[in-house]
């Protein structure tokens, strides 16, 4: 497995992105600058970490969209390359159109860091695949926008297509707006595009990777990337 | 020319910070409702024809200045 870590100005998950993939997991992992217009030779996954990038100028993710190397992760994207994107990392795949829908202000207004629980909603996933149906596993957030909003009429069109990999619930797996921490429409915590191989998450699941560090509950995710063939 | 864009967000979609601002102007005893806040723009744009200065911003907006998800514009040319 190799995983390219684009990094804009202001990303500051890049770090446990490379943590988790690097040391825990032991993928071939390689920051790659913004500037960059080529991912690295064989790239199997494009991690867009968290952060603040540009500042979240103009809107969260909307200037990071345009960075250069943005325009070889589409074209890896379009080719059926895997590209995740966590928080900051999916309000950059949002505002790039390769995931429908926007990221708003918590309703809450506030910036929320906490644990949440995330149920399954997708196992034929690559970034799910070792993961059982309605499994709830736990990870930390850390955002302030991270409300998931969708026109109702592309809201309905993403929950019939399925396109909802991961939902807020209670740790016993209940659905219900009490569980959802900054306003998400129907819950929402991570969706995917249609062909599948593009993830978007607000929740961390790289913080929750080393057992020198903490709860582990993040593992699931790495353990289905484990498993794809890798593209060479 | 002088282009001023004003971005909007769309009727319906949830505004904190316009929320927050409305409960603050109440704390200050204005009885005002539906507080929403937006993003003024302004800029110079070459070119002479009011008619192909707006139609650049209005390029600007479908590339970058609004997300249509959330947000709508308004562009006046001065």
């Amino acid at each position: 497995m190799r995983v390219a870590v684009p990094v804009f100005p202001g990303s500051n998950c890049d770090h446990d992105a490379l943590h988790a993939c690097g040391t825990v997991f032991g993928w071939d992992t390689i920051p790659v600058w913004h500037q960059e217009t080529r991912l690295p030779e064989g790239t199997d996954l494009v991690f867009i970490p968290g952060g603040f990038s540009y500042g979240d100028y103009l809107r969260c993710g909307a200037i990071a969209a345009l960075a250069p190397i943005m325009a070889d992760v589409k074209r890896h994207a379009d080719q059926g390359g895997l590209v995740l994107g966590v928080c900051n990392g999916f309000q950059i795949l949002c505002e790039a159109q390769l995931l429908p829908g926007a990221l708003l202000r918590n309703a809450t207004l506030r910036f929320i860091h906490q644990d949440v629980h995330l149920r399954v909603e997708r196992t034929d996933l690559p970034f799910t695949a070792a993961m059982k149906a309605g499994e709830v596993f736990r990870v930390p957030i850390a955002h302030a926008e991270g409300n998931f909003t969708l026109e109702p009429a592309d809201l309905a069109d993403l929950e019939a297509r399925g396109g909802v990999a991961f939902r807020y619930c209670s740790p016993a797996g209940e659905i219900g707006e009490a569980h959802v921490p900054n306003g998400a429409m129907n819950g929402i915590a991570g969706i995917v595009n249609v062909r599948g191989n593009v993830l978007g998450m607000m929740p961390h699941p790289e913080r929750a990777v080393d057992p020198r560090l903490g709860p582990t509950g993040g593992v699931g995710v790495f353990r289905s990337l484990e498993s794809v063939p890798a593209r060479g | 020319m002088k282009v001023r864009v004003s971005v909007q967000l769309k009727p319906g979609i949830l505004d904190p910070q316009g929320k927050a601002v409305e409960q603050g102007l109440h704390g200050f005893g204005f009885a005002v409702d539906h507080v929403r806040i937006g993003r003024l723009i302004e800029m110079d744009v070459p070119g002479t024809d009011p008619a192909e200065v707006k139609a650049q911003a209005q390029a600007m907006c479908d590339k970058l200045l609004v997300n249509p998800v959330m947000e709508k514009a308004s562009i006046e040319v001065l």
